[in-house]
């Protein structure tokens, strides 16, 4: 909270130094698109990003093994033509299993991200918009703040598992249910970040006008505080791909995630795990593709916050996660 | 100062009541029948009677309050009997959360597990700091050379690649490949001699690095843009200005003042790195806190997950308030109302 206040006052100087986007639309489109160039780790983060997420897509189509096709003639096989990257102890196709994974792996991420952003966008505009609900919204944040959340991920997909799955149908019940969970433990810090810079909007002198005129809050929210508040949003979508794509691996990584039949990345890895010293290979992947498309998201989230907040580059506070 | 470090205190009673609150009504009105582990030829009067002797009897407000009671009154007595082994009122009678696994006092299964937990986290957590700042501001101070470049690339690295991935990968170089490290932490060794504290720094080696890592990076990513937020202000200027030594510029106007957030994000990471433990205790099969939390899931032994889950979240509560308060002592500037 004391950072909080130390920041406020900076913040909003940043705001007001600054033209936002929306002053001129395009030539701000055109300049953080002109910075982001200049971030050759953004460019290559998204790069990746973008083949990954083709690859899992679109791989089946290349590789047209099915995932879940036993060969027990076949069994922890190194690489090969039929194989590329070898079979598991059932002999079951890596490759095949790797990118299934990944659908369900970026799935999961996107959807979380997409919940979480939701509800800290909504509470983060109320909290900033109305003074009001400002108080109570804020500490109802530093509580979700407060929350150990990793054990609470446990205890409830622990809890859940079996009534949703039983409820939903086998995938879609512990699909609901992981996403649920890691989407309602992650939104605070959008709720904070889009609440400072909401005060800020709402300081301004469009949005006086607006006000003088009569228009209701909701059309000043939706037409003049949102599509002003959007930058910083766009960037806690990119980490929060990132950090829901973690928490989920780690789950299934403690068992407590996706069952093997329908594996992600981070259960892949898990079941790999008693076979470390057999076929090492099936650790490595999915660790690796699991790797890579945080790193690549966490690059391209940096190069975006660098490039939609000009007067920030290069120094600036990281959001410190709790994880 | 006071009044703001009482008032946050005050709200710290609160918070605490509504979480421990959050985590005994998630446990308490979930799915699930703590006697459906046991056999089933178990008659079903028998099994209202142990339903019964675990305490679930009653309406859910008298268990929650009792709980509180236990776990917030009994708990803190018995432990201060035990420090300092004197005994206030009928400590005999007084009532006790104990698990249904084990039928022992959760607490105590707490204190036998927590030696390992602090000292892997604690260790870890120093060797993170000792790594992080250094690195921090050196990449700082000369930003954009080769050492800051490599240096952000690879806390971006330690960021980004999941602790489970970098254990296994350790095992399978040191322990798989090289035979160097034991690949699993045994817990029953005792430190006699110097051969003993050889094989505990070796089997230790892998779970501190593992962690101090993830620690080192988020700490010295912040450290960075700390000591670069500072060498932007004007007083750096006017210190090389009057022509003090670059030392004497680094050592006293700019470092002094960046260490003000970063002292902060140190005292609120470590709440973190407990967490992250859970998972590092399973990799390395380290008989800790997490290990005991993980168990107490698989085993529905609910009474051990909620004063667990508890007892991180009044950890990170408490590291909260020590980081507001630090940020109030360190930093004159700030002023409370």
């Amino acid at each position: 909270m004391a950072a909080d206040q130390a920041a406020a006052p900076a913040a909003s100087a940043r705001a007001a130094g600054h033209g936002l986007p929306g002053a001129h639309p395009e030539r701000a489109k055109h300049a953080v698109w002109h910075r982001l160039r200049r971030h050759p780790g953004a460019i290559a983060g998204a790069a990746v990003f973008m083949a990954v997420a083709l690859a899992v897509l679109f791989g089946s189509f290349v590789h047209g093994v099915d995932p879940h096709y036993l060969d027990y003639r076949a069994k922890n096989q190194g690489m090969s033509l039929a194989h590329p990257l070898g079979t598991d102890n059932l002999g079951r196709d890596t490759f095949a299993r790797l990118l299934a994974g990944g659908r369900l792996s970026l799935a999961v991420g996107v959807a979380a991200m997409a919940l979480s952003l939701t509800v800290g966008t909504v509470v983060g505009v109320l909290s900033g918009f109305f003074r009001r609900l400002d108080g109570p919204l804020m500490r109802f944040t530093d509580l979700f703040l407060a929350l150990p959340v990793l054990p609470l991920l446990m205890v409830t997909t622990m809890l859940f598992r079996e009534p949703l799955r039983a409820a939903l149908g086998l995938e879609a019940g512990i699909f609901i249910l992981v996403v649920g969970v890691i989407g309602i433990t992650s939104w605070m810090q959008t709720a904070r970040i889009v609440r400072g810079q909401v005060l800020a909007i709402r300081a301004r002198e469009y949005v006086t006008a607006a006000r003088s005129i009569g228009a209701r809050p909701w059309r000043i929210i939706s037409r003049h505080v949102f599509p002003n508040a959007l930058s910083p949003i766009v960037v806690a979508a990119t980490l929060d791909i990132a950090a829901a794509i973690i928490t989920e691996s780690a789950l299934s990584f403690l068992g407590l995630g996706f069952p093997s039949d329908f594996p992600t990345w981070g259960r892949l890895l898990y079941d790999g795990v008693p076979f470390l010293t057999l076929t090492p290979d099936r650790v490595i992947w999915p660790g690796l593709a699991i790797s890579l498309t945080v790193l690549s998201v966490n690059f391209l989230g940096d190069g975006l916050r660098d490039a939609l907040d000009p007067h920030a580059t290069t120094h600036r506070a990281p959001v410190i996660r709790r994880k | 100062m006071l009044r703001y470090a009482i008032r946050r205190l005050l709200f710290a009673i609160p918070t605490l009541l509504a979480i421990s609150f959050v985590v005994f009504a998630l446990l308490d009105l979930a799915p699930g029948d703590p006697t459906a582990q046991l056999p089933l030829t178990i008659p079903p009067e028998t099994r209202a009677l142990i339903r019964e002797s675990l305490g679930l009897g009653q309406p859910f407000p008298v268990r929650y309050v009792r709980w509180l009671e236990q776990f917030l009154a009994n708990e803190p007595l018995n432990l201060v009997e035990v420090l300092l082994g004197i005994e206030i009122g009928d400590s005999e009678g007084r009532l006790r959360v104990s698990s249904w696994a084990t039928r022992s006092p959760v607490v105590d299964l707490i204190a036998q597990r927590l030696p390992q937990t602090l000292t892997v986290v604690g260790v870890s957590y120093l060797v993170a700091i000792l790594i992080a700042v250094p690195v921090g501001v050196f990449s700082a101070y000369r930003q954009y050379s080769v050492f800051d470049q490599v240096g952000t690339l690879i806390t971006m690295i330690g960021f980004s690649v999941p602790t489970f991935f970098t254990g296994t990968v350790l095992i399978v170089i040191f322990s798989g490949v090289l035979g160097w490290l034991p690949s699993i932490y045994d817990t029953t060794h005792r430190v006699t001699d110097l051969a003993s504290l050889g094989y505990q720094l070796k089997q230790m080696a892998m779970p501190v690095m593992v962690l101090a890592l993830f620690s080192a990076a988020q700490i010295s990513r912040f450290t960075r843009s700390a000591v670069l937020d500072t060498l932007h202000q004007e007083y750096v200027r006017t210190a090389r200005a009057k022509g003090l030594a670059e030392p004497v510029v680094m050592l006293v106007h700019v470092l002094r003042n960046s260490m003000i957030p970063v002292v902060t994000v140190i005292a609120l990471g470590l709440p973190t790195t407990f967490a992250g433990a859970i998972i590092t205790e399973q990799i390395f099969r380290i008989n800790g806190v997490g290990a005991l939390l993980i168990g107490a899931i698989e085993g529905a032994d609910i009474p051990t997950v909620q004063t667990v889950t508890f007892i991180f979240a009044s950890l990170i509560v408490f590291f909260n308030l020590v980081a507001d308060l630090l940020y109030g002592i360190l930093d004159p500037r700030i002023r409370y109302d």
